[in-house]
């Protein structure tokens, strides 16, 4: 794509510890295993920050001032820190979540812990619009999002810029709060390549190539296999990704040495389509990435290669995600099998919600599910469920769910009451009982325009 | 010529993504021999048939020729997204194996 593509640039190879929150806490010791192998640059990123992650790290920083920050942060960190500090390799990660000097403070104590001298670590700050923006402006973008409830969080997705500065001033770990997942890995290539601001193609590149790795393992053969179609080898010990990038944008999608899984053309695919809604304008703050003309080659085993991405000018505004207080969640369950079972479960079905409308909350949004005919491909309203025709199934075997969205805990646990009471008031033979209730956060989006944003870095006391 | 029905499973592999209350679903062939019979089979229309009981507001459908592969965005299709809807499955990451019940009428002749 770039017709001088400079021999004495060494690859550049970034590994993903994490594609989510969730993850398995030791992938990154094989990773890092791997880029010591190798000379030359190196880092290493980790993903944990979906969408409601940071407005449950604002709730906790509520409860708790030192708290806000990825909660795993430690588990994540800790088996592979002394490697990657003894062997050079910057470790850039959005486990700042809602508390990036927290989590900084947190890692210094971990490093003097496993006897390491003081890091240089860096935070990146700007994301969050609560503290960033006057209240003017917030509510104007309150006002393109159509919720009224209170809001939890506002932050903006922040791009490369920062943790490129952080890592050329010498970082050894680079926190963020709210980023664009793919800025994770185009920071390190910023920093190593230097490539221009308006190298749209480039910029581009690296944020495919992030965008690979942000999901972890997903792209090495997780989320993948369906036995006798996509077979994986090794699933249970999976490998996580590594990317090699060229200077000139090229770059090959491999994993972790001595690991399960596998890197193919189809699971490449998958994953550059992955959360893409159009394939000639994937949105980020530091580049508008097209891959409608991108090839995609095996060239060895779990090696695949990919050229041809294409970029755009940035865009003018800035994504952000609004967090509110949303409603309860209350859930119950309760089994029915053998003879006549699913006839007995929508029985079951029916009585709660007579009963809820007697209570007075036949208001409520309910579902219910029949788990053993369908509990996921319907749609709340139950129009799926219905056309199912339930009651005449013979299925021995089931479980009936019933879900509630409802105003308060109290409300929630009178739904929750009124499958338990099944038990004893329902149909024949209702057996395990299970419930829960639990608060939600509902979240909106909006745009903000990217000169409202001061985005900046600097190394924790 | 006879033709008999497939699931569109036999023929692509899928993966689906979520944002707020919008799903994306990647269909991509298994062998690029098929990608003109999905052209013409996985359409938009069919595919807003398919999840006809989450009222999708808008199906689009976007076709990458150089990797056999088609994207997917369905807008509303998800009860409001990750954080408001009641089902199990809130991100509608099973929503893929859902389309790919999708029957496909394939010529005789070809494999599989």
């Amino acid at each position: 794509m770039h017709s001088s593509p400079q021999p004495s640039a060494p690859i550049l190879r970034i590994g993903s510890g994490a594609g989510f929150s969730g993850d398995r806490w030791d992938a990154a010791v094989p990773v890092v295993r791997t880029l010591l192998a190798h000379d030359g640059p190196r880092a290493l990123i980790f993903e944990t920050l979906a969408e409601r992650t940071l407005a449950l790290a604002q709730l906790q920083r509520k409860q708790n001032p030192e708290a806000g920050w990825e909660p795993s942060l430690e588990r994540f960190v800790a088996p592979i820190l002394a490697d990657c500090v003894r062997g050079g390799i910057p470790i850039v990660g959005n486990f700042g979540a809602a508390h990036p000097h927290g989590a900084a403070r947190r890692l210094q104590q971990l490093a003097a812990s496993l006897g390491l001298p003081s890091l240089r670590i860096a935070v990146v700050t700007g994301d969050d619009l609560l503290t960033a923006l006057s209240p003017e402006r917030m509510s104007t973008l309150l006002a393109q999002s159509a919720i009224e409830r209170p809001l939890v969080s506002a932050n903006a997705y922040l791009g490369a810029r920062e943790i490129a500065a952080a890592l050329r001033a010498g970082a050894q770990v680079v926190v963020t709060g709210r980023v664009a997942d793919p800025a994770l890995a185009l920071g390190p290539m910023l920093a190593h390549f230097g490539w221009p601001e308006d190298d749209w193609d480039r910029l581009a590149a690296g944020t495919m190539a992030g965008h690979i790795l942000e999901c972890g393992a997903q792209v090495c053969g997780g989320y993948f296999a369906d036995p006798g179609f996509k077979d994986v080898p090794d699933l249970a010990h999976l490998g996580f990704p590594i990317i090699e990038m060229h200077e000139d944008g090229r770059f090959v999608v491999t994993k972790a040495a001595r690991t399960g899984g596998c890197v193919d053309r189809r699971t490449v695919i998958e994953q550059l389509l992955y959360e893409i809604h159009d394939p000639g304008a994937y949105l980020t703050p530091d580049v508008v990435a097209d891959i409608n003309e991108a090839q995609v080659r095996q060239t060895g085993p779990d090696r695949v290669e990919i050229t041809n991405v294409r970029g755009h000018p940035r865009p003018a505004t800035i994504k952000a995600t609004l967090c509110y207080e949303g409603p309860w969640l209350a859930e119950g369950e309760i089994s029915y099998a053998g003879p006549n079972a699913a006839a007995r479960a929508a029985l079951a079905a029916e009585v709660v919600r007579e009963r809820l409308r007697v209570l007075g909350l036949g208001h409520l949004k309910i579902r219910a599910d029949f788990i053993g005919i369908t509990s996921v491909f319907g749609d709340d309203q139950g129009r799926w469920a219905a056309a199912i025709e339930v009651p005449a199934s013979r299925a021995e075997d089931l479980r009936l769910r019933i879900a509630a969205a409802a105003a308060s805990r109290t409300e929630a646990e009178q739904v929750t009451r009124e499958v338990l009471a099944l038990y004893t008031c329902g149909p024949a033979g209702g057996g395990g009982v299970r419930t829960a209730v639990t608060p939600r956060l509902a979240s909106g989006s909006c745009l903000v325009p990217r000169e409202w944003l001061a985005p900046a870095w600097e190394f924790a006391a | 010529m006879s033709a008999r029905t497939v699931p569109l499973h036999q023929l692509a592999h899928a993966r689906t993504g979520d944002k707020g209350d919008r799903a994306s679903i990647s269909v991509v062939a298994y062998d690029p021999a098929h990608w003109p019979l999905l052209v013409d089979q996985v359409t938009e229309a069919r595919v807003a048939g398919l999840f006809a009981s989450r009222a999708p507001t808008a199906v689009r459908r976007y076709l990458l020729p150089r990797l056999a592969a088609m994207n997917f965005v369905l807008d509303d299709v998800l009860d409001g997204g990750v954080n408001d809807s009641l089902n199990l499955d809130t991100h509608g990451k099973t929503l893929s194996s859902l389309l790919l019940t999708l029957p496909i009428s394939i010529d005789d002749k070809e494999t599989p």
